[in-house]
Order: C-alpha cells, then structure tokens, then sequence
C-alpha cells in the first residue's frame, strides 16, 4: 500500500524512518532541482532522535554520569527508537527506561543502575507535581493519644518512594551533581524518600522500616496499621524519628481522622 | 505590566473575530531558567519573554514559580511547539484543554504555534515536521487552528517552518499556503526570519522575493535565531535551525527590510541550546531594538523629504 498516495498519508508515510534507520524517505519527499534527499531527510531522523536523546539525558543526569557519555547515548538511542514519547510532555518521557536498563546487555555489570535511574525519574515527578501545603507537625499534636492509631494522612502530590536492594540513594547523590566521587561505604540496601518540603527537590535516606512504614501511609493504612508492619519489618524502627522525618519531609498534606 | 498590549479580540459570542495588530514593538527573548537571577536582576526593560508551552504544562513546583516571577515583571508570548497543527490526524484534546488552560493562566501578549506536525499514530516525534502545501492540507491545518482559537478563545500567530525536504505533491507555494491560512482562519502570522532564509537556501529560492509574497500585514511577531551549516547529498550548504547561535548578518538584513516594510513589530531573540550568559541574549535583543528605531528615523526622514 502506497500511504504517500493518499490525500493526508503524508505523515504516514514520513513518519516510520524518523525512528528507523533501515527506512529511507518517501517518494513524495522531494528537493529542488532533482537534488537527493538522503541527508534532508536525515536532518529530521536525526533531531528526532538526537532530541529524544538529550531528553533522556536531562532526566536521567546521574546515569549518564555513571555510563559515561557514550555508552548512555547508545543505550539512550536504542530505548528512543524502540520506545519513542507518546505524549508531547518530554517531562512525562522516560518511564521505561529503568526497566529497559535491567534488560540492557551492556548494563548487567551495573544492577543497582536501574533503581538509581528509578530515583532520577521520581526526583522528575516531584519537580512537576502540584503545589500544595505540607502538613504540619502540630496537626499530629491536636489528636487525642486514643484516636492517633486510627489516624490516616492525605499524600502530597509531590512524594515518591523508591525502594532498592542496593546503595541507590548513595550512588545517586554521589553522581547527580559534578562533584567527587568516592568509594561506596557499603553495601547495604537503600530506599529513597523523594518530596518537595519546601521550593527544592529533596532526595533523602529511609531509615529501616521507613520505606514499609511511608508506603502503608501513602495507600490509606491507618497510623497503627503502618506502625505495626514497620516493627514486623524492622525490630528497630524509631517511630518518633520516622514520624518527626515525615512531617519534615511533607510526605503528606493533611490528616484524615478515622474512616 | 501592560495588559492593553494584548493580541485579544474577543467577539461577542466569545469567538475570535480574527487577528488585529496588538502590540507594535518590544523585543523579547527565549526565557531559560539559568538566566531568571540574571534577568531579574538586569532584565529587558520594555520587553517581553517567550516560552515553550509544553515546558510549563506540570502541575505546579519551581517552573511555574519561575515563569510567575517573570509574569510579575514582563508581558509573556507562549510558544506552543507540539499541537501538530500541520498533522492530517485530529488534534490531541487533553493537549488543547492544557494550552488552553495555560493561556488563561498567564494571560500572555502572544500565543503562538507552528505550520508543521510533530504526532502521528500515538508516537511523539519531538521534532518540527513538513507537509505537503495542498488544497486538502489546507482545510486540515484551518480546521485545527478554528479548533486552537475557540478554545483559547483569541487568535494564535502561526510561524513559517525551516525546512529541509519539499513534497512533490505540493500545489501551493508555500507563502500562498500561508496567505489562505490566515485569510480563513483570521489568524496572525509570527513571521521566522531565520526560518526564511534556511528554507531559502535549502531549496535554492530567493529569500526577498519569498518575503515579497508574504502577507507581511498580517504578521504579528517576529522571530530572529542562529543556524547551523551542513551539507547536502550534492555536497552544498544544507542551513539547520538549530537556535544556538547569534543571529548572522544577512538574516540582520533580511530583517531590516521586513521591517521598514511593516513598521515595529515585537520581536524574538530564540535561542534554545548552547546556551550563553544572559547579557549575550540581552544584547542581540537591544540590537533588534536598535535595528527597529533606525529603521522608524529612516522612514521619518523618507517621509519629510518627500512632503
């Protein structure tokens, strides 16, 4: 089927080489004077592409740090090829892309890779999200000590949690800007706190059980329900520290007494 | 801020009664959150900025703070880059609804968008593409700017494209494809001078005669941006619009001519990638006022010989 021949096939049939090399432009694609149209046409393959690129680079700052430029721009190229944006939002582009890193050849050497990028992605949504005020800690102190288990938290628009079996949070703050890098101290599974407590984007640590605790919060558990699977995960957990990190953090926006 | 510089003509039943000559002058340029500091410190007084209006279409945090704090200080024109005007499938309703919501949030002098497409079959190409100049394109690209106006509720300016391939399949030139664009629809035109010059020069016309058949009364803005050179299959200059540039001489030129035929007009120093320190942009934006005011004294004095 020749796409080119109907009235507004035009994009139809200019469309698939922009994201595939292998394709060469249309028949109807023309230049004056007989000229060719290999490299007019692809001035266009390329700024689709080189943009969608650049895109990827903008949101995801700290794997191409890591991955260096070149090998980020060739598994970028791969990923805005096989998976172009659906939405003309660019700030809404990129969710795949931490699962096309776990799945990339060339990254299995680096496993934590993914969820770091998953932190730059959250760290992009928290940046866009509504604006809206962050509950305050005397909210906590107007409940009576009877009702406090039954208490559940309205989430602010602008939080994420990120939970990783690897120093994601490290490695994150470490590559994120242009500053030093230095050794891991350790190991150890992070999980990431992603908010906006006041202007600015603020990626924090969660201290053990925290991650279990938030996520219960953040889906409607009531207080008690949350404090209980915390301790279950974690013998540890601090629940004023982990409440005191909350409200500094704005995790939420209001209190919602009972049911 | 002067609100009675507004493009907006509303007509009785909330339709656009079609484009009028709002503001007459001002020079802008691209706003970058690297400069806001600089610019409110040192900014461009009597003049405006302009946005891309997919980049503050989240919902709220640090870009709407910074293009509030601009708004506060400077009309605003809103860029849009990605509505597909150009494009044969039906507009994107959700994107209409947030450009539509954005203008009524800002309040901008000048809302304009593009002669291209950038969607099609659910893929965003992120990119300004072409299309054939034809009487069914044009019923297409007039029934989505109908479409942009009613829901914005005033006339939009559509910018000329850079391009780099033409379509056998054309039958209009593509000033004539413009022309009847603005004359059905009642839009403004936002007339790219770069744009003229790099579509001169890939496809071998003449920049002034391309601007001869341009229906300059109808344009009410104009653009000004560097390019960049490469080469074509028959090893000649291929110019891209790539805005990361100071404007060359000869779109300065093209540029004063375009001038002395229409008057002031408010116009854009785009500049989108490599970008400089802020009193770079500041001054190619002081330039283009300076071009406006000599070109305005020469007139004058035209005229008081001629009397």
């Amino acid at each position: 089927m020749r796409f080119e021949n109907l009235p507004c096939g035009y994009a139809t049939a200019f469309a698939p080489g922009l994201t595939d090399p292998e394709i060469i432009a249309p028949d109807d694609v023309v230049a004056a004077s007989g000229k060719g149209v290999v490299k007019r046409y692809n001035v266009y393959r390329n700024n689709v592409t080189v943009s969608l690129i650049e895109a990827l680079a903008a949101i995801y700052p700290a794997i191409q740090r890591i991955t260096g430029i070149e090998f980020f721009r060739a598994m970028a190229r791969f990923h805005a090829r096989t998976t172009p944006p659906t939405s003309p939002l660019l700030f809404e582009y990129g969710r795949d892309f931490p699962a096309f890193i776990e799945s990339y050849e060339y990254a299995r050497g680096m496993p934590w890779l993914a969820d770091t990028a998953r932190i730059e992605r959250a760290w992009l949504d928290v940046y866009h999200a509504a604006d809206l005020p962050v509950l305050a800690g005397q909210a906590l102190a107007t409940i009576a000590p009877t009702s406090l288990v039954g208490v559940r938290f309205k989430p602010h628009p602008a939080a994420r949690i990120v939970r990783s079996a690897y120093p994601a949070v490290a490695i994150f703050a470490m590559n994120r800007s242009d500053g030093p890098v230095s050794p891991l101290r350790s190991g150890e599974p992070e999980d990431a706190l992603v908010t906006r407590p006041e202007q600015e984007v603020v990626v924090s640590r969660l201290p053990a059980g925290g991650a279990t605790f938030l996520v219960g919060l953040l889906e409607g558990d009531p207080l008690g329900v949350a404090v209980t699977a915390a301790f279950q995960e974690a013998p540890s957990f601090d629940l004023q520290a982990n409440l005191a990190g909350m409200i500094s953090a704005g995790v939420f926006t209001a209190v919602q007494h009972g049911d | 801020m002067n609100d009675s510089t507004r493009v907006t003509t509303v007509g009785e039943r909330g339709r656009p009664r079609g484009w009028t000559p709002g503001a007459q002058e001002g020079t802008g340029t691209s706003f970058k959150h690297e400069h806001l500091s600089a610019i409110l410190a040192d900014g461009l007084e009597g003049g405006f900025f302009e946005v891309h209006a997919e980049n503050y279409m989240g919902a709220g945090g640090p870009p709407h703070r910074a293009l509030a704090a601009i708004r506060g200080n400077y009309p605003l024109s809103i860029h849009g880059v990605c509505m597909s005007i150009g494009g044969p499938e039906a507009l994107d309703v959700n994107h209409l609804a947030r450009f539509r919501d954005l203008v009524a949030r800002y309040e901008p002098m000048l809302v304009s968008e593009h002669l291209a497409w950038s969607s099609h079959g659910g893929t965003f190409f992120n990119d300004l593409l072409p299309l054939p100049y034809t009487k069914e394109t044009l019923a297409n690209v007039c029934e989505h700017i109908n479409q942009v106006q009613e829901a914005i509720k005033r006339p939009i300016l559509l910018e000329n494209p850079s391009t780099y391939v033409a379509f056998a399949s054309s039958t209009m030139s593509e000033t004539d494809f413009i022309r009847a664009v603005a004359g059905r629809t009642g839009c403004g035109l936002l007339l790219d001078v770069n744009n003229v010059f790099v579509s001169a020069t890939n496809h071998g016309f003449s920049a002034t005669a391309y601007l001869a058949g341009f229906p300059l009364e109808r344009v009410g803005e104009i653009h000004l941006a560097g390019h960049s050179e490469q080469r074509d299959d028959e090893n000649e200059p291929l110019l891209i619009d790539s805005h990361d540039r100071a404007i060359c001489e000869t779109v300065w030129n093209l540029y004063r001519d375009v001038i002395s035929h229409t008057g002031p007009r408010p116009t854009l120093i785009e500049w989108d990638s490599n970008l400089p320190d802020w009193h770079v942009l500041q001054e190619q934006a002081l330039m283009a006022r300076r071009v406006m005011a000599e070109t305005e004294m020469s007139l004058a004095e035209e005229l008081s010989r001629e009397v």
